[in-house]
């Protein structure tokens, strides 16, 4: 067994691929970059699950940085476990827990052979595109809790948050009885085609006996009915629905036209007078049930209806009295407890600072992306995100009465269903395309009826309603908005509905958020002023730098990270909160800091120091009581955004709103056209009222945002995007969710949507001009079945066809990309 | 040409069977995740290596 020993490498890791940096830990002959990823490695090996390796190169993930471990002690609470598990007897619990680290198939391998290292686990099941994973657990030999705590270990803790208390999110099932469908007539359809085809062949009742014809009729009868009362169902059920309510919507000619197609083949067989068009009549079904089906594609990965809840951790460490601490969930939170909180974790509830000191960040709340330093006695808001040293806190008030919450019970979101709004161009034309219809039914009908005589008229007035069935017209809009979001998915721009993409097409506004919209928090730009440092300087600096967990320091040691630059270990360190750090590498004593703490630590004087012109935050180095200059970071704007807003500032009005402070306004104001479109300080209430006050003025409000802060006027836009850089991390409720390095796109998808309305007029006037010709036939009684069986699904299948070449050529004429 | 009877009830037999196997998928969840098996097939398995390489070494 070989003994595991540290030492400085610059191999890769075997587990997780990254590089060994500061040290490595060697094991089994093999090297990796910390004790977290040895310690999954040796799991695994034990457990015979080394194929992990196999499938991918270096499938592990860091476990280098994980924050200090989790407690999982909620999860024997058995209240807990009622709450957030699928189903539970005596022996048994299944639980379906998302994994935001499952990344490839070496992950779902391992978590589908889950039972190898723990045999408690009978049964799992990964679904990729959701991130989910279904576990079947024994309780009689292993808990859940142990399974959890397993699962982190090596490398794929679930993320439990609050919204898991709450209902269950209802299992999509709906989506399964359209398959069947679709099944029940596309078989109807095949099968009808093929025994109506002799009759088709045989004009003049030769070759085949009458007994046949008679066969074959009620065979098509049979077959058809299914269709009729499963199938399409949900047209009758909608149309009726529609004309109960006085209303007419797409479904009311549809459902004319089926009604029509049956009683009228019905007759026909009963009364041998021809072959009927049961044909038509399945075929129609099966083509308006494929477009269904493509108009209910989801992005199931990607979840558009977060509030709160999925942003706040479902528990948190709380101190008794004996000083002890326990994990309790957060529903049980009441004032007057003790918790206490560590770097990273979010602060559940408001709550009152016990600690003599502490930083928190905002950010994601109101937006100000700085740390605040909050002292003992003072209010914390729920929210907030705790850097740096662990801090305790008492709590004021219930996690559901915080300040946070309140916003959630603004009228934008209780009753803002923009869904519901929407009627598609389709609908909206229905009523005077049933009317037309109708009226040409009822007038052709007429003037056979004086020319030839009832039957005629009957016949002709039936086949009017049956080739004016609008199925070309119902297909168009789903399959082109279909089309139109794909495209978007594969350029970074992900729509909940496919009806909200209107409202984009009509955007008059944009208002942006700054604070990790347009800027970058990672993208920091940081300048050197001063004299050059040479190698040894910098490898001071950076050593210093990589002990403290403050953002000025992560970003000086971005800044100077490269590979021939070898980081050190101090012999002492120490960090003053919000001022600087300063260590001693055999004797070398190093300073990096605020212009007061240099002054402070070091005997130079105020004189000596640097004052760059720099808007921003700057940090000054001193090495040995010697000023070497000093570092001006300041945060970025994404890359993009400057051509995107100089080009938007032409054809749409453009807002900033921000949280955060003044400082970046001479920044922005040379992007942004007239001096009050760019806003600061603004609370979350302030911005939802922004977006108000521009849509009194009859404009269509585009809203861009990331945090919290940005739900109320994500909500209250007509259309709300959310920013994500990473898909499996939080995003605020909205109607669309659009990569980070996407966003530059965003006038190619404005054009886009423009493009495709206009490609659904014109589909509309392809399957117009389908109507007319089939009309033709129809008002002069040429219409037979044959006719009628090609029309109706050459009309369908050219408008899929048109619709789908003409949003790619679209898309690529915009430069949109149409591939993956 | 009466054989047409037998053999168009035949041929539907077997088309609803086809049709009541699709049934049943469909209840059984086959199609709800269309993604993750494409993953799986991927998989090798262990047990099936050692055996060919006892075989290949029975061979020789």
């Amino acid at each position: 067994m070989a003994e595991p020993s540290a030492a400085i490498s610059s191999g890769i890791c075997f587990h997780c691929g990254e590089l060994c940096q500061d040290e490595s830990v060697k094991f089994a002959d093999k090297d990796f970059c910390c004790t977290g990823c040895k310690t999954a490695f040796q799991i695994l090996d034990e457990s015979g699950l080394c194929s992990y390796y196999d499938l991918e190169i270096s499938p592990g993930i860091n476990l280098k940085n994980t924050k200090s471990r989790t407690r999982f002690d909620y999860l024997e609470d058995h209240e807990v476990i009622q709450r957030i598990t699928d189903f539970q007897n005596a022996h048994q619990l299944s639980i379906t827990l998302y994994i935001p680290n499952i990344h490839c198939t070496s992950c779902v391998w391992l978590l589908e052979n889950l039972q190898k290292l723990d045999s408690g686990v009978l049964q799992t099941s990964v679904n990729f595109l959701k991130r989910e994973l279904s576990l079947l657990i024994n309780t009689q030999e292993t808990s859940l809790r142990k399974v959890v705590e397993q699962l982190t270990t090596i490398g794929y803790e679930p993320e439990i948050r609050l919204d898991k208390l709450d209902a269950k999110s209802a299992k999509s099932h709906h989506n399964r009885s359209l398959w069947l469908k679709l099944a029940v007539a596309g078989f109807a359809f095949g099968n009808i085609m093929l025994f109506s085809f002799p009759d088709y062949l045989d004009a003049g009742n030769s070759g085949l006996g009458g007994q046949f014809h008679v066969f074959f009729g009620a065979l098509n009868i049979i077959l058809a009915l299914p269709v009729l009362i499963y199938s399409s169902s949900d047209y009758l059920k909608s149309a009726f629905a529609a004309l109960s309510q006085r209303g007419v919507n797409l479904d009311v000619p549809i459902s004319i036209g089926i009604v029509a197609l049956f009683t009228r083949s019905v007759y026909e067989i009963v009364t041998a007078t021809g072959t009927g068009y049961m044909d038509s009549f399945t075929g129609l079904i099966f083509f308006l049930l494929i477009g269904k089906l493509v108009q209910q594609k989801t992005f199931n990965r990607l979840s558009f209806d977060r509030d709160y809840k999925s942003y706040l951790p479902i528990a948190v460490n709380v101190t008794d009295k004996s000083g002890d601490e326990r994990s309790i969930s957060l529903d049980r939170i009441v004032p007057g407890m003790e918790i206490r909180l560590r770097n990273q974790e979010l602060v559940p509830c408001d709550s009152t600072l016990l600690s003599d000191k502490a930083f928190v960040d905002y950010s994601f709340i109101t937006g100000e992306s700085d740390p605040i330093e909050v002292t003992k006695g003072e209010l914390v808001y729920a929210g907030a995100k705790l850097s740096g040293t662990s801090a305790s806190l008492k709590t004021e008030e219930e996690v559901e009465n915080s300040y946070l919450t309140k916003l959630w019970n603004h009228d934008a979101f209780t009753n803002n269903d923009k869904e519901l709004k929407l009627t598609s161009f389709a609908d909206r034309i229905s009523p005077y395309f049933t009317v037309a219809v109708l009226g040409i039914a009822a007038f052709s009908g007429m003037y056979w009826l004086s020319s030839s005589g009832m039957e005629q008229a009957l016949s002709v007035f039936t086949a009017v309603l049956i080739i004016a069935c609008p199925c070309a017209l119902a297909l168009s809009t789903p399959f082109t908005l279909g089309s139109a979001l794909n495209v978007l998915s594969l350029n970074g721009l992900f729509v909940k509905n496919h009806l909200l993409l209107e409202n984009l097409s009509k955007a008059r506004s944009i208002v942006f958020d700054k604070t990790g919209t347009l800027t970058n928090k990672e993208q920091a730009t940081v300048h050197f002023f001063g004299e050059s440092l040479d190698q040894e300087q910098k490898a001071l600096i950076l050593s210093v730098c990589k002990q403290s967990v403050h953002p000025i320091s992560r970003r000086v040691s971005e800044f100077l990270l490269g590979p021939e630059i070898s980081t050190i270990t101090p012999d002492s360190f120490f960090e003053v909160s919000g001022k600087g750090v300063f260590a001693s590498f055999q004797g070398k004593r190093v300073c990096v800091g605020s212009r007061d703490f240099i002054i402070e630590q070091t005997p130079l004087s105020d004189a000596q120091i640097l004052e760059p012109q720099f808007s921003g935050t700057v940090a000054h180095i001193a090495i040995d009581g010697e000023y070497l200059g000093c570092f001006g970071i300041k945060t970025g704007l994404r890359s993009g955004i400057y051509d995107l807003l100089t080009d938007m500032k032409q054809s749409f009005g453009i807002f900033l709103i921000s949280g955060d402070n003044e400082s970046q306004r001479d920044d922005f104001s040379p992007l942004f056209n007239i001096e009050n479109s760019l806003l600061f300080n603004k609370s979350p209430e302030e911005k939802l009222s922004f977006i108000q006050e521009l849509q009194k003025e009859n404009q269509k409000v585009v809203m861009i945002g990331d945090g919290l802060n940005d739900a109320g006027a994500l909500r209250q836009s007509d259309f709300g995007i959310a920013l994500s850089d990473d898909i499996s991390s939080f995003s605020p409720a909205c109607d669309a969710i659009v990569e980070g390095d996407s966003l530059k796109n965003l006038k190619n998808f404005i054009d886009f949507s423009q493009g495709s309305m206009n490609i659904i007029i014109m589909s509309f006037v392809l399957s117009l001009l389908y109507n007319t010709v089939g009309l033709g036939f129809a008002i002069t009684g040429h219409l037979s079945p044959l006719v009628a069986a090609i029309l109706m699904p050459l009309s369908s299948i050219s408008v899929m066809v048109f619709t789908f070449l003409t949003t790619r050529y679209k898309a690529q004429k915009l430069g949109l990309a149409i591939w993956k | 040409m009466e054989v047409i009877y037998l053999l168009i009830a035949f041929s539907l037999m077997v088309a609803l069977i086809f049709l009541g196997l699709f049934f049943w998928a469909v209840k059984s969840g086959q199609f709800d995740d269309q993604y993750t098996p494409s993953l799986r097939v991927l998989f090798d398995d262990k047990n099936s290596n050692k055996t060919t390489s006892n075989q290949k070494n029975r061979d020789e």
